[in-house]
């Protein structure tokens, strides 16, 4: 085993928005020994999971896969990417597939091996196991996953842990392409795999997940070093003006998670409650003293997403004062009317409201609800099976916001400014019908690796 | 007793997704001791939390004073998963303003 392996982390969402060129090119002068990202991420919602699309432009992912590529090729070590292309689904893992044999064209790059890891799952393979009595436990309240929910699921991917990673590496991979992936594990597989303690691993692929995040001041897409050792992780910034503290350090752990004490992977819980920061130098901290549990069976987590309708939008704008203090009345009136003619909402089509300037926002959530200002912007938002009823429905909706029938309004020509007689056409409305765990006799089960030399 | 808002004290007040189903929030202190002092107040904690943004206390699924980082921290259940038809925020991310104007009794 080597006394220490560090990983250059350029990026918390590999195409999101473009690596910054400067502070990667300062991280790989100090040549690392693998170069990692993930590039997915259920923050962007379930749309492009359901939809199998990505939400990140082409141009910006080939950039960022192409700085990776062609310093991990220069410097001769790993380059890992997990979650690929926003989704993780097997058409992202291809797409990243097909950008690095073009670049390794390209550049005339000598030949390497190109392993990808497909985590995809189809419905008909959790409906078997959940006929066979596998309880595939909720997360986060959910009750346990039903036939009836599975069946409104259109896609679902597997969020895979170290060890498909490992296997790929053991395959003699230069470049791995991982489906769905947890974000620590794709930085935890390489370390795991040299010998350093799975607890030093999973820490340092949870300091590193989100790039520069763990750094102050706040920057975005800026590249840190994380370097492991069998006992502590230390993690650096590379970016000029930016450092790894122990404040920002200790508040990057909690960071997009409800619990700060515990990071829980398939597998078993990175246990970060007795951790200890210290300072090491101005732009490096270093962190001792956590664990890792085993969990007593092997599980993964699921992520499926269902088509709910097609979606139309329109904008509505309200200055007249009176008619904002009775904006809820004005809702209510052209609710009715959609009512009249489409019934209450369920099956058929369900309309929002977003009452921007009041809650629009926060909703129920809004403290200060009874102080609406002194314009409001409405967004109607209508959602049906076919989009031609969500456009009648939400044309319905917005143009009896003009008609409301309020007892004392004195602008009797109207009661709502639209900036367009028009409705829109948004993107699918789609909704995560699973957030689950799975239990698995054996971590390949759901997923397929292949390993292929490019380039030469 | 005199009070200050929470906006003054804390160094960072932020909210995000913790996963698909729940809000995550972190207010975090530039000290320790407007940590202690903000923690021994009484002030910020899950009853409070839950007053402020009209939540029942069930649908707090978390609230933790982490000492490493100088924060406290509780989460929220969303009424439906984020992203779904009828979402105002998916990234969870502009849901803390109401905490700023939260008053701290600082002593008399």
């Amino acid at each position: 085993m080597p006394d220490r392996l560090s990983i250059l982390s350029p990026t918390g969402h590999l195409g999101f928005t473009p690596i910054e060129r400067g502070s990667f090119e300062i991280g790989v002068g100090r040549r690392p020994d693998a170069i990692v990202a993930d590039s997915g991420s259920c923050d962007i919602g379930p749309q492009p999971l359901g939809s199998d699309e990505h939400c990140s432009p082409e141009e910006w992912q080939r950039h960022d896969l192409e700085l990776m590529l062609l310093a991990a090729r220069q410097l001769g070590v790993p380059m890992i990417v997990g979650s690929a292309s926003d989704t993780g689904t097997d058409r992202g893992v291809n797409q990243y597939a097909d950008i690095i044999r073009g670049l390794a064209r390209r550049h005339r790059l000598a030949p390497f091996k190109l392993s990808t890891i497909c985590s995809q799952v189809s419905r008909e393979e959790v409906a078997r196991r959940l006929e066979d009595g596998v309880r595939i436990e909720g997360l986060d309240g959910r009750p346990p996953l039903t036939k009836e929910t599975l069946a409104r699921t259109d896609r679902l991917v597997a969020v895979m842990g170290v060890a498909p990673i490992i296997r790929a590496l053991d395959e003699g991979a230069d470049v791995v392409i991982a489906g769905r992936s947890s974000d620590s594990c794709i930085f935890a597989a390489p370390a795991i795999r040299a010998g350093f303690p799975e607890a030093a691993a999973y820490y340092l692929g949870k300091v590193l997940e989100c790039a520069s995040f763990a750094a102050e001041p706040f920057m975005g897409k800026e590249s840190i070093i994380g370097t492991v050792t069998p006992d502590a992780v230390s993690v650096t910034a590379m970016h000029p003006g930016q450092r790894c503290t122990v404040a920002s350090v200790a508040s990057h752990a909690m960071y997009e998670r409800a619990n700060p004490f515990f990071e829980h992977v398939a597998g078993g819980a990175l246990d970060m409650t007795h951790c200890r920061y210290e300072q090491v130098d101005e732009r490096t901290t270093r962190v001792t003293g956590f664990a890792f549990r085993r969990d007593p069976v092997y599980r993964i987590k699921l992520e499926g997403a269902g088509k709910v309708g097609e979606r139309a939008v329109a904008i509505a704008g309200i200055r007249d004062p009176y008619t904002i203090r009775h904006i809820d009345a004005v809702i209510d009136w052209a609710r009715s009317k959609v009512e009249e003619r489409w019934g209450p909402p369920g099956e058929r089509y369900q309309l929002y409201y977003h009452v921007y300037g009041r809650d629009g926002v926060m909703g129920p959530w809004e403290p200060q609800r009874a102080f609406p200002a002194h314009e409001l912007c409405l967004v109607v938002e209508a959602i049906a099976p076919r989009f031609e009823d969500a456009e009648v429905v939400c044309a319905l909706g917005t143009r009896n916001l003009f008609y409301a029938r309020l007892p004392e309004v004195k602008g009797t020509a109207g009661t709502a400014a639209l900036m367009m007689d028009e409705v829109l056409r948004g993107k699918a409305g789609y909704e995560w019908t699973l957030n689950h765990v799975l239990p698995l006799a054996d971590p390949f089960e759901l997923v397929t690796i292949k390993t292929e030399v490019v380039g030469g | 007793m005199t009070t200050k808002p929470l906006v003054e004290l804390a160094k960072t007040i932020r909210s995000k997704n913790a996963g698909v189903d729940q809000i995550t929030f972190d207010v975090i202190f530039p000290d320790r001791e407007s940590y202690e002092l903000v923690k021994r107040s009484g002030a910020l904690t899950a009853e409070t939390v839950a007053r402020l943004y009209a939540v029942p206390r069930e649908r707090l699924t978390a609230f933790v004073e982490y000492d490493p980082a100088l924060a406290i921290k509780f989460t929220i259940r969303r009424e439906r998963p984020s992203g779904s038809p009828g979402e105002r925020d998916v990234f969870g991310a502009q849901q803390y303003a109401p905490l700023f104007d939260l008053p701290i009794p600082v002593g008399s």
